[in-house]
């Protein structure tokens, strides 16, 4: 009992998912024997054309390519068994920092197999799609409503996507008023995507360094701003978890220097319902659907990353756009549009999930959301004092960061050990190193869908791992956390062997070359 | 109504009391009062049981979607079935993240250097990576990679590359600062002949191009030797069962449009960027890739590796921006491909063509429509009429059919300009086809 009042057992723990042996599990390679086959395919009635019928010599393939033979129950075991071993959020509590790992609705998963959307090819003519038309519009509504914008666009396939559609945004509207700006500012806590965003949308970075308080430096912002820079890429609540309180000054800053704000909306989730960027000062917005709005983020992929802009923006944005028409819905091609940024209409099936996701919770629920996020991150946050540091002592928003920096001066015990030896717990890891301000940084964002009981366990297995490290250095013994984990289906890898002799595919196994 | 969040207000209260405080408002005592927010302008949520009714509505709006499908143009109506749904399903992969703590991810990067393996062999090249948004992105990258390399920014784009995707290489374009030159077609073949002399970065075609005829290969890589350029392919994966792997034709890059390898139309996503390369430009490889190691006690294992090239580490040095990918398609992917085998690929391939070859005669002995070329296709074929594509697809929508894409954007001024873009899957039956020429013949008439 640790005096939080939590008694009863966490949903969120995985460590009793079951495992059965050690063994590794083959490639589909090796489970591949010639002639084997799960596949049938329709009848059709039609002529049975040989190939050298169908294809001029010079184009037919010699040899068919080669590729994995094997009965379907040989599949199903292969991917089922290779399912096992992998983390989910299904399994337990997710808590990576600035990802927002929540649970994914199963009702909105559902949603995307019905055959009435999962069915329809994206060039069908409008007056074929009015449903899933309605749905996107209706989509692009919700999110302009919660971010207080004008105007988006659906079709970015992810976060990064949204933000290289921004700053080509904040390119052409400088353009349009005759003006060449070659900077963008981002603070030094800023996602990894928000530079190479930068770098690829042909502009140049500026780096903003942190105050003692854990926000953007005014002072150096006031230094860096001028007729040279276009605009400034910010996320708030910052990497540290902390509102930029001064956001309002920021933006005033900001647009007096003939600069556009962008909100990277990675941690949008607790401002919803509560502050709209809009609001703030942003002029463009883009929004991960696959952290706030639940859609499941498929082991890296997909998600989503529509970008919202400010009034003055909206002929701007790629076309074609969905929209109302007189009779229905259609599309509109903005008048001066920075031109297609996907192949067809962005990751629709992502989308429809999020416009489940907002229908289900509609404005109070975002709302609840949001709070529940911020109590469970500074109530994880308040159980880890002394046990960690923390680097900048205040309320957090959805993350809390702390650094495992006296830890491992005190023995030894870095943030990746703490990580490895939470895995042991049942538990993923937080996101570690990240933001590179924090050293030894734990970045640790338990969500609002983690029950109470489970962010306690989780907080108990944090605060355990740094007594544990604290009790086996006091007692000079060796440190368990360093050579954790040893209950999962591999343990720590030889990562510098995978980057020095690599070996990206089967065919380059040293064994089947040459 | 459909509430995720467990806590009771008994937590709430509790958890307010710990930290000391007195309602949940306090927790954002660092946000403004002025620019707080009064409450969202939203529809009142709604049961699952509620929302579920309005799909159910909302989808029998989508009429499109019970059409029998002959439109292509990057999106193919193939069979998938129950077990690649069922595995691509499971809620393993489905609802993890990216694969950061490999001892807890192995499902999902054993999968994906499995995925890498079909690929690269599809291509007929040595690397893949873990895939990217979609065709054209991966499009965008290769031609990123290739300026990089080379650096030269031009790039000699063949008109046969998916119009769609020339118009997101051109948006992307306004940043990179790359010069993109349209390459047009002759015969419904890339005429490389009038190309400046000079240097480029990359020279793209496609294999089948939009319109579906088979490019030389052999000499849109003459074009690339003699400017000093790589050579990207656009490759169709599933026409890639029967035709000759752009590798061995010498292509530096190759990407594609992943979405037919087991993944639904679903209205344009998510789909599936493949991505190829030689060895050698591994380390300017966009994305995330998988390598196979060791653990600590020996055992097989597998991990995301050249780290040093991604986005979060290189920062605004890095080659390319990409951190979230298309894992689940990509696991898809491999899941189909394993389902097809070597003779499923081949065979589907093949049944695309004969299809392609039925229906094509069906159409063109209907008087008035005629094929926009004569070059050999595949699986698609652009036919002209005495109408436009727009009109035909509109009318064929009534009588039930998903007639093709006219063909318009990226084509103004030539002879594919309002013809129809056809494409026909191994899913199309003799009897389909047969209804759709009829219908055909009594919309143009």
């Amino acid at each position: 009992m640790t005096g939080d009042g939590m008694t009863r057992a966490p949903g969120g723990r995985a460590a009793s998912a079951p495992l059965l042996g050690r063994a590794g599990e083959p490639t589909i390679f090796e489970l591949s024997a010639p002639g084997r086959r799960a596949w049938s395919l329709r009848t059709t009635g039609l002529p049975e054309w040989s190939a050298a019928e169908l294809v001029p010599a010079g184009h037919l393939r010699a040899e068919p390519v080669a590729l994995p033979e094997v009965a379907e129950r040989d599949l199903v075991g292969h991917f089922t068994r290779l399912s096992h071993r992998q983390y989910s959020v299904d399994l337990g509590a997710y808590p990576l920092g600035s990802c927002t790992m929540k649970y994914n609705p199963k009702v909105c998963d559902e949603a995307a197999s019905i055959p009435a959307f999962r069915g329809v090819h994206p060039a069908t003519p409008a007056r074929g799609a009015q449903g899933w038309l309605q749905v996107l519009v209706e989509l692009e509504e919700a999110l302009c409503a919660i971010t207080g914008m004008a105007a988006a666009t659906l079709q970015p396939a992810a976060g990064a996507a949204g933000e290289l559609t921004g700053l080509l945004l904040m390119r052409a509207h400088h353009e349009r008023n005759g003006e060449v700006r070659r900077r963008v500012v981002i603070p030094e806590s800023a996602h990894g995507t928000n530079p190479a965003s930068v770098s690829l949308g042909g502009y140049a970075v500026a780096t903003v360094g942190t105050d003692p308080r854990g926000l953007v430096d005014r002072k150096a912002l006031g230094a860096v701003l001028g007729p040279d820079v276009a605009g400034i890429m910010l996320t708030n609540p910052n990497t540290l978890g902390l509102f930029e309180e001064e956001i309002v000054e920021i933006a005033e800053m900001v647009h007096d220097a003939g600069g556009l704000l962008y909100y990277d909306g990675a941690n949008l989730n607790p401002m919803l319902g509560v502050v709209r960027p809009g609001d703030m000062g942003f002029d463009i917005v883009h929004l991960n659907l696959h952290k706030t709005f639940a859609t499941p983020h498929g082991g890296g992929g997909p998600g989503a990353g529509p970008v919202a802009v400010g009034p003055g923006l909206v002929e701007l944005l790629p076309g074609p756009r969905p929209a109302r028409t007189d009779d229905g819905f259609g599309f509109v091609e903005p008048a001066a549009s920075i031109g297609r940024i996907h192949s067809f209409h962005g990751n629709a099936l992502v989308l429809l999930r999020a416009w489940c996701y907002i229908a289900l919770n509609g404005g109070e629920g975002l709302r609840r959301v949001a709070e529940t996020s911020v109590l469970n991150a500074n109530w994880l946050h308040e159980r880890l004092r002394g046990a960690y540091d923390f680097p900048f002592d205040r309320p957090v928003m959805h993350e809390c960061v702390v650094s495992a920096a006296s830890l491992k001066r005190e023995t030894g015990v870095r943030a990746l050990d703490v990580a490895k030896r939470l895995l042991e717990h049942g538990f993923h890891a937080p996101t570690v190193y990240f933001p590179l301000v924090v050293e030894e940084a734990l970045m640790i964002e338990p969500t609002e869908t983690e029950s109470p009981e489970t962010v306690a366990a989780l907080a108990d297995a944090l605060v355990a791992i740094a007594a544990e490290a604290r009790a086996h250095a006091a007692a000079g013994e060796d440190q368990p956390a360093r050579d954790a984990p040893r209950t999962t289906p591999v343990r720590r890898l030889d990562e510098a062997r995978a980057a020095r002799q690599l070996v990206a595919t089967f065919d380059q196994r040293p064994d089947r070359e040459g | 109504m459909g509430s995720f969040v467990p806590h009771t207000d008994a937590d709430i209260a509790a958890m307010l009391e710990f930290l000391g405080l007195s309602g949940l408002d306090e927790l954002y005592a660092a946000v403004p009062e002025a620019i707080r927010c009064a409450g969202l302008a939203l529809p009142e949520a709604l049961s699952e049981a509620d929302l579920v009714a309005r799909l159910e509505a909302l989808g029998a709006r989508n009429t499109g979607a019970g059409a029998v499908c002959f439109a292509g143009g990057g999106a193919y109506d193939h069979e998938v079935p129950a077990v690649v749904r069922a595995l691509a399903g499971r809620s393993e992969f489905v609802t993890s993240y990216t694969p950061y703590q490999p001892e807890v991810a192995q499902g999902v990067l054993q999968a994906l250097f499995e995925y890498q393996t079909m690929v690269a062999r599809l291509a007929g090249l040595e690397i893949a990576n873990a895939s990217l948004y979609d065709g054209a992105a991966a499009l965008v990258e290769a031609t990123n990679l290739a300026a990089s390399t080379t650096g030269s920014p031009l790039v000699y784009c063949s008109q046969g590359v998916n119009p769609r995707w020339v118009e997101v290489l051109r948006t992307f374009a306004h940043g990179s600062g790359h010069e993109v030159e349209v390459v047009p077609l002759a015969a419904g073949v890339t005429d490389w002949d009038g190309l400046a002399p000079g240097r480029a970065g990359a020279v793209v075609v496609a294999y089948p191009n939009y319109l579906g005829i088979l490019e030389d290969l052999a000499a849109a890589r003459a074009a690339a030797d003699g400017l000093g350029a790589h050579l990207i392919v656009c490759q169709d994966p599933v026409a890639a069962g029967l035709l000759r792997s752009p590798g061995e034709a010498g292509a530096d890059v190759v990407v594609g449009e992943g979405q037919a390898l087991g993944n639904p139309l679903g209205f344009g996503g998510p789909y599936l960027g493949l991505f190829s390369c030689r060895a050698e430009h591994v380390r300017r490889l966009p994305g995330r890739l998988v390598g196979e190691t060791v653990d600590v006690e020996g055992r097989r294992a597998y991990v995301t590796t050249l780290r040093a090239r991604e986005q979060d580490i290189r920062r605004e040095k890095a080659f390319s921006n990409v951190c979230t990918n298309e894992t689940l398609m990509a696991v898809t992917a491999a899941v189909q491909l394993g389902w097809l085998g070597t003779a499923g690929l081949r065979e589907v391939a093949l049944r695309c063509a004969r299809g392609t070859r039925y229906c094509r005669e069906a159409l063109c002995a209907i008087p008035g429509a005629e094929p926009v070329f004569d070059a050999p296709v595949l699986r698609e074929f652009a036919l002209r009429a005495p109408l436009d594509g727009e009109v035909i697809v509109d009318r064929l929508l009534a009588e039930g059919y998903l007639g093709g894409i006219p063909v318009r954007a990226g084509f103004g001024g030539t002879a594919a300009e309002g013809a129809l873009l056809v494409a026909v899957t191994e899913r199309r039956t003799a009897a389909e086809i047969d209804g759709f020429a009829a219908a055909f013949a009594r919309v143009i008439r």
